[in-house]
């Protein structure tokens, strides 16, 4: 398929004022990681924007980062690394379960898939802070700032993350660069049920003991501390008040393994059949589960206190996981993994209720007129 | 003065028709019209700028919002949003040809949910009011801003606000998880909810600081956290402004992220301390106040970190509060910041820009050069956490030509922060003060897309019109697009 490949903002925008001439539907692409998450695209060139890369501006003590859209997401996290920064939001990887290596910060953002921190530091929308890219109209614009703090007009950041791609080519992107936690310890409570588990997490997360992960896999209940050595100890000692059940330590290394794990859905890489990402209300996630249960086999890993559930199934039953999860209370659930047939077939976004849906058409007609940015994706 | 529209003429006749018409969506006391009992809404918070409403509205259900939005929408008649009116940038400033539609009361508490750690809540409860609701079980509502009294969550929401304890804890969009909103025409949507991640495009995201532009807020659920166990506050005096800012970059280069961090220079430490008299040092020419909070083993050894860094960073003296009541005391003078600069003159204006943190103090010597150059005195303090400055420049509005001089002089300063690498507001929102100054930071081609954005949501700008931006295009206009048929243009693009 014809790709156009630009290397600078410039050739950015031409590249898109020329698939308005003549009218091409852009595909576009970073490296292709999630190329395999959401509806295939419908598409007649690629627009790839891993050319696109290199960190324009990194200063740790003012905790922001600015770099191209295209830059690879292991560069920006070694220069990160040294200065003992991260992205707190935890991104997910999507090689455990898509199989690709590395990604982009454009499309790691256009995803705004966050990690089990999400919980307490927030996800990618909560980090964005400015960005600049190309409009469907074919015209380079920017929004936000460079700065931590500002409101100065609309929040277009926010925007963009989650947008996958269908509102603008993006071409520079500012986010918070926040400090690393020092050490981490995690908790594992074995002989639980779901639904104990399940409120056994919300006491965790109620407590003094600032977790940093909530997450139910394996048959355990987990929790993740952070921070300074003295202050983990301790609060290992809140935690451990609050169950009877028996507890294993992980240590900062195998913590870490731990959370990936979760992180990435890793548990069903292996495994056959399809997966799906849902958000409910944390008291909600035990019991959707259960539900389903009644229906279909189903294997499933909570994270965010199970406001966040990983499921795997042998089929889509897109309908069916909808209205059980309609009836526990509203949420969304997207289809990570599935064949692209499946994906063809399957809503693998949330639909919305028509008039949000209307305002949703309008407000990427604000951006895209023409429809040319991933027409087909979200859908 | 910023120019505030024009309004368009309503004649007495029609005005008597609009009012009789929302007293049938709005029964009882629902509708003010009489200019006595419409007098209090004349201002905000900025209140240099007065105005009175078409006619004032004040709902009690989403379905009296969503009548008196599509009554309007289908008339043409515009509405400005208010909650509790302490704007600082003149956003719920009214408009003599618009419905002043104020929200205050709605304002319960609808739902305290402790598995989810949210609380629902109508837009007109106060932020302090969600924080009280839940204090009991020892939560609370982390986004503080010093207003917290009396400003309303609904407030909160449009204008995206902060407080001292938002570099750890986020702004209020940090904060919330879901809203009602109803559009101009009436629509009533959700956006999000209890679960933490909205599906679709994240327009929560977008609505949260979009000042009323963009719908009206009819209910909000906001996430609260646990109270810390212990919360510390040590300040430090030091000798130039240059070397307060240099050790809280060293505090964050070492890895440190504490509750809260604020920086107050010469007159405010001595406006401050004159109010309050809680010891402030009154030979330095910075003051720097930090507070650690969390666990008490991590809160004193974070401390001692702390008071490492601030010795290498050239303190010349320090006071750490050993018990709350001088943790509070550290905080009294902070706190009452606004209030001790209102002592020592008769006005005072308070601006709200972010800068890179190394650029403090070329921005402060910039204010001081530009204070000769006004002839206005200026007290700063500054949430040096996250770079927010808030000059506070000292004026007489009884002055002939200071209230113009002071307007002058703040925008000059926000003119510095975005030539610094900073930008014009940093929680208080654009409103009405800080609109004829968004192509400073802003290009034409910007603006116009965050226009198009309002368009997609109210298209014939009906929704707090004349606030955020300089001049709204028709949105017919703005959507047009001029495509190049034929020949292609674009030879030396590179295609594969
Ligand atoms: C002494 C003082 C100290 C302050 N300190 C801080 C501070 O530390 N940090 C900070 O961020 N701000 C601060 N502020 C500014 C102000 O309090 C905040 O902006 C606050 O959020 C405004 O809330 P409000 O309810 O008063 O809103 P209003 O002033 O009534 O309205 C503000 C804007 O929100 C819109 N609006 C209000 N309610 C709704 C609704 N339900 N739906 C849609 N739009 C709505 C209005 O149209 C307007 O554009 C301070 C103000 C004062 C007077």
């Amino acid at each position: 398929m014809l790709t156009f490949r630009p290397e600078t903002e410039a050739q950015l925008v031409e590249a898109v004022q020329a698939a308005i001439a003549e009218r091409r539907r852009l595909e576009i692409l970073g490296l292709g990681s999630k190329r395999a998450i959401g509806r295939p695209v419908q598409a007649d060139a690629v627009l790839d924007l891993s050319g696109l890369k290199g960190i324009l501006a990194y200063d740790p003590a003012e905790l922001v980062l600015t770099a191209r859209a295209g830059t690879p997401l292991s560069e920006i996290e070694a220069a990160m690394g040294e200065a003992r920064q991260h992205f707190a939001f935890e991104p997910f990887r999507p090689a455990a379960l898509l199989g690709s290596a590395d990604q982009t910060l454009g499309g790691l953002v256009a995803a705004g898939l966050a990690g089990p921190r999400r919980i307490q530091a927030g996800s990618v929308r909560d980090h964005v802070l400015g960005f600049s890219g190309v409009s469907g109209r074919g015209e380079a614009f920017k929004a936000g700032g460079k700065v931590v703090k500002n409101v100065t007009g609309f929040d277009l950041s926010k925007l963009m993350a989650g947008s996958w791609g269908t509102l603008a080519a993006l071409s520079e992107i500012t986010l918070k660069a926040l400090p690393r936690p020092e050490t981490e310890q995690t908790l594992a409570v074995s002989g639980l049920s779901e639904a104990e588990g399940g409120a056994f997490l919300a006491a965790a997360m109620g407590s003094a003991a600032d977790v940093t992960g909530a997450a139910m896999a394996g048959g355990q209940a987990l929790v993740r501390l952070e921070g300074i050595a003295p202050s983990v100890a301790y609060r290992a000692g809140l935690i451990r008040a609050l169950t009877g059940g028996e507890v294993t330590v992980h240590d900062a290394a195998a913590s870490a393994a731990t959370w990936a794990a979760i992180r990435d859905g890793a548990a069903f890489a292996d495994r056959p059949g399809v997966v799906w990402r849902v958000s409910c209300a944390p008291s909600a996630g035990p019991g959707l589960v259960a539900a389903l249960r009644g229906e279909m086999p189903v294997e499933a890993v909570y994270d965010w206190q199970a406001g966040l559930v990983w499921l795997r199934l042998d089929a889509p039953h897109a309908e069916l996981l909808r209205t059980h999860l309609a009836r526990a209370g509203g949420g969304h659930a997207t289809l990570i993994r599935a064949d692209a047939p499946t994906r063809r077939a399957t809503p693998c976004f949330q639909p919305q209720d028509p008039a949000l849906a209307a305002l949703t058409q309008r407000v990427r007609a604000a951006f895209d007129p023409l429809g040319l940015f991933n027409p087909g994706r979200m859908d | 003065m910023t120019l505030l529209p024009v309004p368009d003429l309503i004649a007495p006749m029609q005005r008597a028709q609009i009012v009789a018409d929302l007293r049938a969506l709005v029964p009882g006391e629902g509708v003010v019209d009489d200019a006595r009992s419409m007098r209090v809404f004349e201002s905000d918070g900025l209140t240099a700028y007065a105005q009175m409403p078409l006619v004032v509205v004040l709902p009690e259900t989403v379905d009296q919002v969503s009548a008196v939005l599509a009554y309007c929408h289908r008339n043409g008649v515009k509405v400005v949003p208010r909650g509790s009116g302490t704007s600082l940038s003149g956003g719920a400033l009214p408009l003599g040809d618009a419905v002043l539609l104020v929200m205050s009361r709605f304002n319960r508490i609808l739902e305290v949910d402790h598995a989810n750690r949210v609380v629902v809540a109508q837009p007109g409860v106060t932020n302090l009011g969600i924080t009280q609701a839940v204090q009991d079980q020892g939560f609370y509502y982390a986004p503080d801003p010093s207003s917290q009294i009396a400003c309303s969550i609904g407030g909160n929401v449009a204008e995206n606000s902060g407080g001292v304890h938002c570099l750890k804890y986020g702004l209020t969009a940090n904060n919330v998880l879901g809203v009602e909103l109803v559009l101009i025409d009436g629509t009533v949507l959700r956006l999000g909810g209890k679960h933490l991640e909205a599906g679709g495009l994240d327009l929560l995201g977008v609505v949260t600081g979009s000042e009323g532009l963009l719908g009206v807020v009819t209910e909000v659920t906001v996430r609260i956290l646990r109270k810390p166990a212990t919360a510390r506050a040590v300040m430090w005096g030091f000798p130039t402004s240059e070397s307060a800012g240099d050790c809280v970059a060293r505090i964050i280069g070492a890895g440190i992220i504490p509750g809260g961090m604020e920086i107050m220079d010469r007159p405010a430490i001595h406006a401050a301390e004159a109010f309050v008299q809680v010891g402030y040092p009154l030979d330095v020419e910075a003051l720097l106040i930090v507070e650690l909070d969390g666990p008490e083993v991590e809160v004193n050894e974070l401390l001692d970190r702390c008071r490492a860094i601030a010795g290498h960073a050239g303190a010349v003296s320090e006071r750490v509060s050993t018990s709350e009541a001088e943790r509070m005391a550290i905080w009294a003078g902070r706190k009452a910041a606004f209030p001790a600069v209102g002592r020592i003159s008769p006005d005072y204006y308070c601006m709200d820009g972010t800068i890179p943190r190394k650029a403090l103090s070329r921005v402060l010597s910039g204010i001081r050069d530009l204070s000769d150059k006004h002839g206005l005195r200026v007290a700063n303090v500054f949430h040096a956490g996250d770079g927010n400055l808030h000059p506070l420049i000292l004026y007489d509005a009884n002055q002939p030509g200071q209230l113009d001089a002071a307007e002058a002089f703040g925008a000059d300063i926000l003119r510095l922060c975005v030539a610094v690498g900073g930008v014009l507001t940093g929680e208080h929102g654009v409103g009405i003060e800080k609109r004829d100054l968004m192509p400073e930071m802003f290009e034409k081609v910007d603006l116009d897309q965050q226009v198009r954005l309002k368009c997609a949501f109210d298209e014939e700008h009906l929704l707090n019109p004349g606030k955020v931006y300089p001049q709204l295009c028709r949105c017919a206009e703005l959507g047009r697009m001029h495509v190049h048929h034929g020949q292609l243009p674009f030879a030396h693009l590179p295609r594969f």
